[in-house]
């Protein structure tokens, strides 16, 4: 690990101006990401601002009828959250099936956004990435590629984003709101936060040097069945080979509201507006829900050994959509 | 046996107790003290390993002259100032036993022979500053194309001189190939099983602390006599000089036998400091450096009449191993004495590439070899349409296929038969896919575990004090197991006196040398050892007591002596034995005991532990993910010293069974020979949410010829044909067999029937 200097932010300002004071500074919240890779240099910030103190540890509901989550907010409490578990079962559902009780325990909302993926080649210094080494290549492309991403990938990076909760929070529509060094605040929609790899994969997200996320904000309730399916090698502490979240609202057979997302399958969670749109007014049924599933897939690549995403994602949103449209 | 005059317990046994572990304590409440976190008088220096970033080629240039400037560095080693060790040596030792003792030379040359091998040590005075000193030393290499891939060299496959352990490197009985060609039943089929590592959860470390000409190490030791050797001969000095302390160990598997680089590296830099220095490897850093389990491709053929009477077995492996050192895992050997067969073959080749070797990993030859071959037996019984414990019944033989001598005790078919009845084993549908529930596949599998019994040369001593407390004392070692525990059961029901009054002391080498803990022998060798010394500390309390004028029994001349309850007794006189002691020897008495490596008993009888186990498995219809929901091993092991300790050593195998079977694998990329998935987020093993409640029943069948106790080991035998039973089960429930381990989702989606018709409506 290399040698960095180390602040606790108390007040926002204070956390800002350290960020924006010192080249190659970093925000540390709950670490469960960032000190892994700091030990390995994968990260290696000259100045650690912690912003575990500041006050983004509420959860409160906005004038517009939804919540809005503190950055601060940990992963096991929002899970626990009466309303969100009662409103956004979604969410509370993949929060759970992401990491362990220990991890959730310490991961913040914010940070659980901005955690970097899993290739085992970003992890590995030796190894050629070009997110980690612009230029330098992608070793997962012609490589072991199993975790890696069908959608939204280019041959320069084939890295999924490993979030769970991200995932349930593009499904419900949230957005990020965030405050720059200057102290301007701004909402991203949290669909446009993730950048898709390109010729770019470094840059993972829309966020400016030194700009700090604040907060995530939940519309109001989706009405509907919550599903948030994931799959995975082992019953518990993997990520997701493939997940979905889905929410399905029917009025007797007929399905009057629909959507989905996807996740492990590309570096941002996905949805495929042409295929929620194609549910709506349909009658509940296989062949619907397989052609909503055909259409969200229809740009897959895969890469060798991920090819098994693209039929296991096919038949994951054929299931978590029955399931979800199931009533009773 | 050393006692010519019986000193019979007639009181309390301990042993086939269900007892805690007296060590449980310590453990829970973090007073037991690992390699790393010992103390030394001096203040201690860090040291942190630098890996090669290359798997083959060698050291062009090397700049540390950044990382020595860094505050707190107290030296950097690389092959330039590293002390001279001798060389290597030859992939292949002379004999077996030097493979434990050989030098194994750090940062000696310029040469990479493996990804990640050390190529610098800093020592610093804080573990950060040496960890971030590494990371600012520049290294040039010229790389090497290397072989790295086991199915593109099969063509440089060869045949070693012997398999690991000793085994003959080939068997043959009959003439298989014709059996086989005549043949209208058979099984033809490739098995793949991957690169897995042990993982234990205390990784490899050391403290190293020099004290004139003598090194003390603490560290994570299974055989201290092994670690002694290996030190001494790595560092040239007389292995007297080298005293190793290994009180608890936070795992093994196997993965701790010999020494690795933290233990030479902290040894050879502590003396070049004279300063104590700790290292430990880092997660990442044991998948290279610490051992594995190579992966292997194995050919298992069986042939058999209509009734399912096997007329041939062939068992071909061809294993990867490193160039450099040699390691043969007995991957067929188990299938020398499974089953009957007249016609029979076994074989092991293998291919040297540039990876570090293999090593022992728990149960080495049963492990990836029962996978295989168990799954074999189920393809055949599933083919001729009969119930697979019925199939291995019909080829239960009478003595060992090959060797021709009794088996001492077999309850292979009992314990077949006995989970049959426990496991609910008549609801199995032959026909595979065919139960559903809900949205679940659900399939039974079952496979047979046998694995071989060993007794190693150990001694022990004990001594008893005037207040009736007894010390035993023995370079054993308790890597988890139990051992502490079951010495001092076997103790205190020798010398007839309540548990707490044993005091075991392990991990020492000044105390008296056993074979440690490897190869499921540690209970019986060191049990046995204890045994013994307790049997000479009776004759000598006996013989002091009739001696020593002011005893109760003085001038007795009776033999018959009894220890029970607290008590000695002679003839129709007792005392308690703690005041006895204190009366008519206060400073105490003590006595040794020793035995020899099996024998006489090993060469006339075919010595196994056996077992059956049953699974089920439930398989997600939509996503194919495998989950186990049902486990039970019945298991016939001899005489079980302690069941509570024997069912965890059996459960942990089951556990190791279903990971083999569904997501063990370590990945190496062929371009650049690294284990690509080299920590424990992306090497997956079976968590608690994937380990049902695991079922355990012993069979107890004494075996009189194993050792004084009638016990066979179990280490290792809850592993043997377990990840078999899984397989076997996923086939039950899908009709999809996987030959490829280990069996991913991603293997059997493609079989995995479509659903057309509306799902999931009740």
């Amino acid at each position: 690990m290399k040698p960095f200097t180390y602040q606790r932010a108390g007040e926002l300002r204070d956390a800002l101006a350290g960020a924006a004071g010192t080249a190659n500074a970093k925000f540390i919240s709950g670490g469960t990401n960032l000190l892994d890779l700091m030990k390995l240099e994968i990260e290696r910030p000259a100045h650690l601002v912690d912003i575990n103190h500041l006050p983004f540890n509420g959860i409160e509901e906005t004038a517009e009828g939804g919540l809005r989550i503190g950055a601060q907010v940990r992963n096991s409490t929002l899970a626990a959250d009466s309303r969100i578990r009662s409103d956004y079962p979604v969410l509370a559902q993949a929060l759970l099936a992401g990491a362990s009780a220990q991890i959730r325990n310490k991961a913040s909302t914010g940070g659980n956004l901005l955690q970097r993926t899993r290739c085992y080649y970003f992890y590995d210094r030796n190894m050629p990435c070009n997110k980690r080494k612009p230029g330098s290549g992608c070793a997962a492309l012609h490589g072991f590629n199993r975790m890696h991403a069908v959608l939204g990938s280019s041959d320069t990076c084939i890295a999924v984003h490993p979030s769970d909760m991200a995932v349930a929070m593009t499904l419900l529509d949230a957005s990020v709101e965030t405050m720059d060094t200057e102290g301007v605040t701004r909402q991203i929609p949290i669909g446009d936060l993730h950048r898709l790899p390109g010729t770019t994969p470094d840059i993972e997200t829309q966020l400016k040097p030194g700009e700090m996320i604040t907060a995530v904000i939940l519309p109001p309730v989706q009405p509907g069945r919550h599903i948030y399916r994931k799959v995975r090698d082992r019953a518990s502490y993997a990520f997701a080979l493939v997940s979905v979240a889905a929410i399905v609202d029917v009025a007797g057979e007929t399905i009057t509201g629909a959507r989905f997302a996807l996740g492990g399958v590309a570096a941002k969670p996905w949805r495929t507006p042409e295929a929620e749109a194609i549910l709506l007014g349909e009658k509940v049924s296989t062949e619907v829900f397989q052609r909503a599933a055909e259409i969200a897939l229809a740009n897959a690549i895969g890469r060798g050994g991920n090819d098994f995403k693209i039929p296991l994602a096919k038949r994951t949103v054929q299931h978590a959509l029955a399931a979800a449209s199931q009533r009773g | 046996m050393s006692n010519s005059t019986p000193m019979a317990n007639t009181g309390k046994t301990w042993i086939g107790q269900p007892i805690d572990r007296v060590d449980g304590a310590l453990k829970v409440t973090g007073e037991a003290v690992y390699a790393y976190e010992h103390r030394a008088d001096d203040p201690v220096t860090y040291g942190y390993i630098l890996g090669a970033g290359i798997a083959r080629g060698r050291i062009s240039a090397i700049d540390t002259a950044q990382a020595e400037a860094m505050p707190g560095v107290l030296c950097v080693m690389t092959h330039k100032n590293a002390p001279a060790q001798p060389a290597f040596g030859p992939a292949v030792t002379p004999a077996v036993r030097e493979v434990f003792a050989r030098p194994r030379p750090v940062l000696s040359t310029d040469r990479v022979r493996y990804y990640d091998e050390p190529v610098a040590l800093v020592v610093a005075e804080t573990f950060e500053a040496a960890r971030g000193a590494a990371g600012l030393i520049a290294i040039e290499y010229e790389d090497e194309r290397g072989a790295y891939d086991l199915s593109r060299h099969l063509a440089d496959a060869y045949a070693p001189q012997r398999t690991n352990a000793g085994f003959q490197t080939d068997s043959l009985v009959g003439d298989f190939e014709a059996a086989f060609a005549d043949s209208d039943v058979k099984v033809d089929a490739i098995y793949t099983t991957p690169y897995e590592h042990h993982n234990p959860m205390e990784p490899h470390a050391t403290l190293a602390a020099w004290s004139g000409d003598e090194v003390t190490i603490y560290t994570s030791a299974q055989t201290l006599a092994n670690f002694q050797a290996g030190i001494a001969n790595t560092l040239q000095i007389p292995p007297d000089k080298v005293h190793l302390v290994s009180r608890f160990i936070g795992g093994g598997f196997g993965s701790k036998l010999i020494v690795h680089a933290d233990t030479i590296l902290a040894a050879l830099a502590a003396r070049e400091l004279q300063r104590p220095v700790k290292i430990a490897l880092t997660r990442q850093q044991m998948f290279a450096n610490a051992g594995h389990r190579a992966k292997m491709i194995q050919s298992v053929r069986l042939s058999a009449d209509r009734d399912g009477k096997l007329t041939g077995i062939a068992h071909d492996v061809c294993s990867a191993t490193s160039r450099f050192e040699e390691f043969c895992e007995q991957t067929a050997v188990f299938a020398r004495s499974l089953y009957a067969a007249p016609n029979r073959i076994t074989r092991h080749r293998l291919v040297g590439l540039d990876t570090n070797r293999g090593e022992w990993m728990r149960s080495p030859g049963e492990a990836p070899g029962m996978l295989a071959f168990e799954c074999a037996m189920d393809e055949l019984a599933d083919q001729i349409g009969i119930d697979p414990i019925e199939l291995r019944i019909l080829n239960e033989p009478e003595v060992d296929p090959e060797r021709n001598v009794p088996f001492s005790t077999r309850n292979l078919v009992a314990c077949m038969q006995e989970g049959a009845r426990r496991f609910g084993w008549e609801q199995r549908q032959a026909g595979p896919g065919t139960v559903r529930d809900g949205r679940k596949l659900i399939g039974l599998g079952m496979a047979a575990a046998i694995r071989p019994n060993y007794l190693g040369a150990s001694a022990a001593r004990i001594g008893i004090d005037g207040n009736g407390r007894v010390k035993v004392e023995l370079d054993m070692t308790d890597i988890g197991t139990g051992t502490y525990t079951i010495l001092a059961q076997i103790a205190a029901t020798s010398l007839g006196l309540p548990l707490s009054a044993i005091d075991v002391q392990l991990g020492d080498s000044h105390f008296p040398r056993t074979a440690g803990s490897g190869g499921s022998w540690g209970a019986a060798s060191a049990g046995s050892a204890v045994h013994n010394a307790c049997e000479a500390l009776k004759q000598k309390i006996a013989k002091v007591a009739k001696e020593v004028p002011g005893s109760p029994f003085y001038g007795s001349n009776l033999d018959r002596t009894e220890f029970a309850n607290g008590e000695i007794r002679i003839g129709d006189r007792s005392a308690n034995l703690a005041t006895l002691i204190k009366r008519v020897a206060p400073q105490g008495l003590d006595a040794q005991g020793a035995v020899e490596a099996a024998g006489e008993n090993y060469r006339n009888y075919s010595q196994h532990a056996y077992g059956a186990h049953f699974v089920e498995i439930e398989v997600d219809l939509d996503t194919a993910e495998m989950r186990v929901s049902r486990m039970l091993s019945v298991i016939g092991a001899g005489r079980i010293l302690n069941p509570k300790t024997a069912r965890s050593q059996i459960i942990g195998g089951m556990v190791w069974g279903i990971g083999a079977a569904l997501m063990e694998e370590s990945v190496l990329d062929p371009r650049y020979g690294h284990f690509v998935n080299h920590d424990l987020a992306e090497y997956h093993v079976p968590v608690n949410a994937d380990v049902p409640d695991l079922d355990v029943f012993f069979l107890e069948e004494p075996d009189n010829n194993a050792n004084v106790f009638g016990s066979k080991g179990i280490g290792e035998l809850g592993v043997c044909g377990a990840g078999a039973a899984v397989a076997n089960a996923v086939f039950n429930a899908t009709g999809v067999r996987v030959r490829e381990f280990p069996i991913t989702l991603d293997k059997i989606l493609p079989g995995m029937p479509v659903e057309t018709s509306r799902a999931n409506r009740s």
